[in-house]
C-alpha cells in the first residue's frame, strides 16, 4: 500500500533501533523480576507499548525499516541478545527458561512450515521432539558418537520415525489428519512408559552437551567476568533458532513456499498445474519432524534427564497453541507466543494455582482482539523482496 | 492405437466415465485439432466440465482412451498431464485468494521453473533473476487483458474484482506455455459487457500467440458464435452433433436437446 517499498526514498531506520531494544528490555525484566506486583506492571506497561505501536503505526514502521534493512535487523538482534545474555549472565533458572523459550520457538518453526505452510496438521510435535530426546539419550549411552553428530541424529531419527506415520498423514487431511497424529503422540507415551529398555516412566540421564571439545557443564571466563553454564545453551539454541529463522524464511520467500501454500490452499489447482501433492507435503512433514528432533535432543542435554512426562500430549498442544497464537505461517509470530506460552506460567507465581486460568483467559483475550495471532501472515511479496 | 493425423492434437476413444451407475461421459470420441477452438456445448450435467476434468487427471477415465500428440494421457496424474503441455481454468474461480496475483500466476509456470531446495534457499541470485523474469512475463501478460493489473501484481489476489480474477486465472494458464487451454465457462458469473471484453481479450491473446489450441465450455452462445472453429453438443455423456456452430445451431436434433425451437 505504501509507496515506500518501491520508492528510493530511504526509510527512517531508527524504529528498528527502538523496537529490538524495547524487545530486549522487556524480556530481561520478565525474566529478572521475582516481585510480582512488579512483574504485573511489567506486563501491562509491555502490552500497553506493543498495543500503541500497532494502534499509531510503530509497527508499520519497523517492518518497512525491517525489509529494507535485513543485515541491519540481524545486527541488531545479535547485539541485543548478547546483551541480555550480559545481563543475565549468573540468572541460571532465567538462562534455562530462555533456552527453554528458543527450543520451543524452534520446534514451533518447524510445525509452521507444516501447519502454517503445507496445511499439515501435526499434534504430536512433542512426540518427535522425545524421539530426538531419546535417540541423543540412547546414543550418549553407547558413547563414541562427537555431540554435534548426535544432536543431528536425533533430527534424523525424528525424521525416519515420521516417514512411517507419513502414509496415514497424506491420506487423512483436516480432523482427520489431526486425529492420526494425535494418536501417534499418545502412542508414542504409552510405548515409552511400558518399555523398561527406554527407561520405562523413570526416564532416562544422559550428559550434557560437549561440542567440538568445549564442555557445556562450564562456566564461561571471559574478560574477567563469570558466566554462568546455562549461557552455553542460551547461545547454542540461540544459534540454532536463528539459523531456523533464516531458513525458514528463505524458504517462505522462494517457490518452495509458494508451492507449500498452493498445496494447503487449493490441492485441484495445484496438482492441475503440475504440483507433485505428496512430494511437498512429505518435504514439508521431513523439515519440522526434523527440526522438532534437533531441538528435543538439545532439550534432553540440557536438562540432563527425560522421561515419557516431558513429551506428553499436552505439549503438543502447548506447541500448536504457540503458532496459533503466534499468528499462523509467520514464522516471527512465535517468539513472543513461545514466551508468554513457556515463561508466563512459570513467572507467574503470585496467583499460585490460578495462573493456568490467567494464562488461559490471556490467550483468549489475545485471539479474540487479533484473531490472525500476535503476528498475522502478510501476502508474500516475491519479487520486491528477492531484488533487494 | 496411434494418432488418425499429425494435426490432431487430442483424441478420445470411447471415454466413459462412470459415477456409480451414472455414465457422466459414454463412449464419447473427440478429436481436436491442432490450432482450432472448439466449444463444448449442451444442457446441464451433459458432461462438458467432466470432460475436461477427465483430461486435465481430476477424475480417471472408466474405460476408453485420451492420447494427447503422441502420448496417452488416459492413465497419468493430473501433475504428469500438465508438463505435457494442457492447462486451464475452472468453472468456479480456483485461485489462491490469500497469496498475491503473482503467486498465483506463477503457478502456472512451475513447470519450467526449478524447484530444487539448494537453488531456492542457497542460489539467491539465480533464484531471484528466475522470479524477475516471471514478475515481467506475468506484467506483459496481464497487461494485454488489464493495463492496469500489472501494478497490482503483488496485490492479495483477493482485492480484486469479479472480472480481474478471472483474467488472472487466464493469465495463470497461458504463462506456462501451454500447447492446449481448457476454459470451463469464462463467462460465468459476469455480467453481459464483461464477457465480451474477456472474448475480445482471449481472442486477442490468441492471435499474439499463434496456434494455441483451446477447448472452451460455455453456455454463453453469443460467445461461442464469435470464437469458436467448431463445436461438439454432448447429451447425457454423448456426443449427439459436431461441426461449425451455425449447422449445429440449425441441428433438429441439437434444439431439441439443448437450444430449443426458435
Amino acid at each position: 500500500m505504501t509507496p515506500t517499498s518501491r520508492t528510493l526514498v530511504r526509510v527512517p531506520v531508527w524504529p528498528l533501533f527502538v523496537a529490538v531494544a524495547f524487545a530486549a528490555v522487556a524480556l530481561t525484566a520478565l525474566v529478572l523480576i521475582e516481585n510480582q506486583k512488579l512483574l504485573g506492571a511489567a506486563l501491562a506497561i509491555t502490552a500497553a507499548v506493543c498495543f500503541c505501536a500497532a494502534r499509531f503505526g510503530g509497527v508499520a514502521a519497523m517492518e518497512v525499516a525491517a525489509s529494507e534493512n535485513p543485515w541491519l535487523l540481524r545486527g541488531l538482534i545479535t547485539v541485543a541478545s548478547l546483551a541480555v545474555i550480559f545481563v543475565l549472565r549468573d540468572d541460571n533458572f532465567g538462562l534455562l527458561m530462555l533456552a527453554t523459550v528458543l527450543i520451543y520457538a524452534t520446534i514451533c518453526l518447524g510445525l509452521t512450515v507444516q501447519m502454517g505452510y503445507a496445511g499439515l496438521t501435526n499434534f504430536a510435535a512433542a512426540a518427535f521432539a522425545g524421539t530426538g530426546g531419546y535417540t541423543a539419550a540412547m546414543l550418549g549411552r553407547q558413547g563414541g558418537l562427537p555431540d554435534a553428530l548426535v544432536l543431528v541424529c536425533g533430527g534424523l531419527v525424528a525424521v525416519f520415525i515420521g516417514s512411517l506415520l507419513i502414509l496415514p498423514v497424506l491420506r487423512t487431511r483436516g480432523h482427520y489428519g489431526a486425529l492420526t497424529t494425535m494418536a501417534f503422540g499418545v502412542m508414542f507415551n504409552v510405548f515409552l512408559d511400558a518399555n523398561d529398555f527406554f527407561g520405562g516412566p523413570q526416564g532416562l540421564k544422559l550428559p550434557g552437551i560437549n561440542l567440538f571439545g568445549w564442555d557445556f557443564t562450564n562456566d564461561i571466563h571471559i574478560f574477567g567476568l563469570v558466566l554462568s553454564s546455562y549461557v552455553n545453551y542460551v547461545i547454542l539454541t540461540g544459534i540454532l533458532t536463528a539459523l531456523a529463522m533464516i531458513f525458514v524464511g528463505l524458504l517462505d520467500r522462494s517457490w518452495v513456499g509458494v508451492w507449500f501454500d498452493v498445496v494447503r490452499l487449493d490441492e485441484t489447482a495445484a496438482s492441475v498445474f503440475g504440483l507433485k501433492i505428496a512430494y511437498w507435503k512429505v518435504l514439508a512433514f521431513t523439515i519440522g519432524n526434523f527440526l522438532a528432533g534437533l531441538m528435543g535432543a538439545v532439550y534432553a542435554k540440557m536438562t540432563g534427564f527425560i522421561a515419557p512426562a516431558n513429551f506428553t500430549f499436552g505439549d503438543s498442544l502447548v506447541m500448536v497453541s504457540i503458532v496459533i497464537l503466534g499468528g499462523i505461517g509467520n514464522r516471527w509470530g512465535v517468539l513472543p507466543a513461545a514466551l508468554i506460552v513457556v515463561l508466563l506460567p512459570e513467572k507467574l507465581q503470585f496467583i499460585q494455582e490460578y495462573r493456568l486460568i490467567f494464562y488461559a483467559v490471556l490467550v483468549i483475550a489475545i485471539l479474540t482482539m487479533r484473531p490472525d495471532g500476535l503476528v498475522a501472515r502478510r501476502v508474500r511479496k516475491l519479487h520486491t523482496e528477492t531484488s533487494a | 492405437m496411434t494418432s488418425l493425423s499429425s494435426d490432431v492434437l487430442l483424441e478420445s476413444r470411447g471415454l466413459t466415465v462412470r459415477f456409480g451407475g451414472l455414465f457422466a461421459l459414454n463412449e464419447l470420441n473427440i478429436d481436436v485439432r491442432n490450432g482450432e477452438v472448439l466449444g463444448l456445448i449442451g444442457p446441464n450435467g451433459s458432461g462438458k466440465t467432466t470432460f475436461l476434468n477427465v483430461i486435465s487427471g481430476v477424475y480417471s477415465a472408466s474405460a476408453g482412451k485420451i492420447l494427447l500428440g503422441d502420448i496417452d494421457i488416459t492413465r497419468e496424474k493430473a501433475h504428469n498431464i500438465s508438463s505435457c503441455g494442457l492447462s486451464r481454468t475452472f468453472q468456479r474461480s480456483r485461485l489462491c485468494l490469500s497469496l498475491s496475483v503473482f503467486d498465483n500466476i506463477a503457478l502456472g509456470a512451475q513447470r519450467t521453473l526449478n524447484n530444487g531446495l539448494w537453488h531456492n534457499i542457497v542460489q539467491r541470485k539465480s533464484f531471484a533473476a528466475e522470479a524477475q523474469k516471471i514478475a515481467d512475463e506475468a506484467r506483459e501478460l496481464l497487461h494485454v487483458f488489464n493495463p492496469a493489473l500489472p501494478d497490482k501484481l503483488f496485490d492479495p489476489a483477493i482485492s480484486l474484482g469479479m472480472i480481474d480474477r478471472r483474467r488472472v486465472e487466464i493469465c495463470r494458464a497461458l504463462i506456462g506455455k501451454p500447447k492446449l487451454v481448457l476454459l470451463d465457462e469464462p463467462s460465468a458469473g459476469m455480467t453481459h459487457d464483461e464477457t465480451d471484453q474477456v472474448v475480445d481479450e482471449i481472442l486477442g491473446i490468441r492471435k499474439s500467440l499463434g496456434g494455441l489450441t483451446i477447448i472452451i465450455v460455455e453456455h454463453e452462445m453469443g460467445l461461442i458464435e464469435r470464437v469458436t472453429d467448431r463445436c461438439v453438443v454432448l447429451n447425457y455423456g454423448k456426443k449427439i452433433c459436431e461441426g461449425k456452430f451455425r449447422d449445429v445451431a440449425a441441428d433438429p436434433v441439437v434444439r431439441e436437446a439443448y437450444l430449443g425451437q426458435a
